[in-house]
């Protein structure tokens, strides 16, 4: 088995003053992000808000102005950062003759696809297993059910390690079953494994319940901060109108850096300050 | 009916033919699984049409072999068709269908001044009996390296087509691939048209990768079936063109077209 890393909370993804532009619109501008390992950030906002830019963005997919740096404060040095991401589909007919474990080759080893690898195929059986999907290994990718699809894809990000889990509106097509396994897993991979989460979703019930960290987006970041406070925002009325939300106590689970005073910016003390409280 | 195969294999013509067939048809049968795949179908169409204007380029410029100013030509137009697509325009297949048809004219308005278009029909429907030892060895020049191209490329490209950006998400160099990919094809393609012919070269690429696709479940199977398939088609192909004094190429496709129906019927019971 793997090994699973806590998350430390020494680490830290930062954005600085992101702006995407498509043919002189403006879609994104000054945002601002820190992002911590062991963390679930809901990005929220209505459609065309620029939710899946700034996923693109962050994906290097498009140009955007601004940095992104991914940076280990620990001891200082920056390394690069791994990104992993579950789309929302994929370009696929149903008839394609492609199963799971082809699936997963082609984008994660060498060997070649049209020959079987026995250590691939039991990594990768392995890797499934923790999603609960390793019976779908030799399953025809067209016949998956969305969530048996997304469970796959998951798996397949999450078997590198990567330090930024990036997932664009993964929730569609999942009844409420689905929907529960599928945040008790993020909630899961985020205290396990030393690992960022990004996602875009629509059901706030959720997002109140799950999300440490929740950013309001429309062009740029209306609101920040944990889910009652954003939901609570005047921002958020305008965008969503006002409703009552049962929140859960993910608050500022990530442990605290031992040292004192780290170059920490303005996020990282306004979750301080959000604890003492 | 081992007389007939005797008789077959006693002209030197026929021996080379079937050489070719059996260097052909695999590479043909592999490269389709991607062309396939990534709905390329109308990009190698185009690629072969490209083949007229190449030959035509040279007999302009006077260029002995017009063998080489085809292959560059196919190589840059190519890179013209990997752009096009790039641009995610809505009406891609109409712009490729557009600048496919306006080499094809180029290149036939070329070729057919002064009347003596006939040199050069053979081009539109090929003559594998007329392939040379020297010939076999550059189709298996690059028999080999899309060999080993496909060893390692084909993970990327089939990453490629299912998820672009997952794909680039992980590294893989999508351009590069791509290019390599469109230089292969056409490369293959050019160098394979005085053997099978311009009209038909498209459907020994699409037709034995449709045909395995109906009925394949997975990646190694699909790539198994279609080179059997091609490879069926093409040996059966000569034989029955020999016997029934018909040109090769349009029987092998014929052969081919008849597999893809009856995998198409098997499929749709399964």
């Amino acid at each position: 088995m793997r090994r699973k890393i806590k998350p430390c909370g020494f680490h830290c993804i930062k954005m600085k003053d992101i702006g995407v532009s498509f043919g002189g619109q403006v879609v994104l501008e000054h945002v601002n992000l820190h992002i911590h390992c062991g963390s679930l950030t809901a990005l929220i906002g209505r459609n065309g808000a620029g939710k899946s830019t700034l996923i693109k963005a962050i994906l290097g997919e498009i140009s955007h102005s601004g940095t992104i740096t991914f940076s280990d404060t620990e001891n200082g040095r920056i390394r690069k950062m791994k990104v992993g991401y579950v789309p929302q589909s994929l370009n696929l007919e149903a008839n394609t003759p492609m199963d799971v474990y082809d699936l997963i080759t082609s984008f994660r080893y060498d060997v070649p696809v049209f020959w079987k690898s026995k250590k691939c195929y039991q990594e990768i059986k392995e890797a499934l297993a923790e999603f609960e999907a390793d019976y779908l290994i030799d399953q025809p990718v067209g016949s998956l059910s969305g969530g048996e699809l997304q469970r796959v894809l998951l798996s397949m990000a999450v078997m590198d390690n990567p330090n930024l889990l990036l997932l664009d509106e993964p929730v569609s097509g999942i009844d409420k079953n689905g929907m529960d396994l599928f945040y008790e897993k993020m909630d899961y991979l985020r205290r396990n494994y030393d690992m960022s989460i990004i996602l875009i979703s629509h059901d706030l019930d959720y997002v109140a319940k799950y999300a440490d960290n929740v950013v309001l987006l429309d062009k740029t970041i209306l609101a920040e901060g944990n889910p009652k406070e954003v939901f609570e925002s005047d921002a958020f009325g305008h965008v969503f109108g006002n409703a009552t939300y049962e929140y859960g106590n993910n608050v500022g689970h990530v442990r605290e850096p031992m040292k004192k005073e780290a170059p920490y910016e303005a996020g990282y003390k306004g979750r301080k300050e959000r604890e003492n409280e | 009916m081992s007389s007939y195969f005797t008789e077959l294999f006693q002209y030197d013509f026929m021996r080379r033919a079937f050489l070719a067939v059996l260097i052909i048809t695999p590479l043909l049968g592999i490269l389709g699984t991607m062309i396939v795949h990534k709905k390329m179908a109308y990009f190698s169409d185009a690629l072969g049409h490209s083949a007229l204007t190449g030959i035509a380029i040279g007999v302009v410029c006077g260029i002995s072999d017009t063998n080489l100013s085809m292959v560059l030509f196919a190589i840059v137009f190519a890179f013209l068709l990997n752009q096009i697509n790039r641009k995610n325009l809505a009406a891609t297949d109409t712009i490729i269908s557009v600048f496919a048809s306006c080499s094809t004219a180029i290149g036939l308005a070329i070729l057919s001044r002064g009347g003596n278009f006939s040199k050069y029909s053979t081009i539109l429907v090929g003559d594998i009996l007329s392939i040379t030892a020297r010939e076999i060895g550059y189709l298996l020049a690059i028999f080999v390296v899309t060999i080993i191209f496909w060893c390692v490329a084909v993970n990327k490209l089939n990453a490629i087509s299912i998820h672009a950006s997952l794909a680039k998400s992980r590294n893989i160099s999508v351009r590069l691939i791509e290019d390599i990919f469109a230089v292969i094809i056409a490369l293959i393609v050019t160098l394979s048209i005085k053997w099978i012919g311009i009209l038909l070269i498209n459907a020994l690429l699409i037709l034995p990768a449709a045909a395995s696709r109906n009925i394949s479940d997975n990646m190694r199977e699909y790539h198994l079936y279609a080179v059997i398939f091609s490879l069926f088609s093409g040996i059966v192909g000569l034989v029955v063109s020999y016997f029934t004094n018909v040109a090769t190429g349009p029987m092998i496709v014929i052969i081919a077209s008849v597999i893809y129906f009856a995998t198409y019927f098997y499929g749709k019971r399964r």
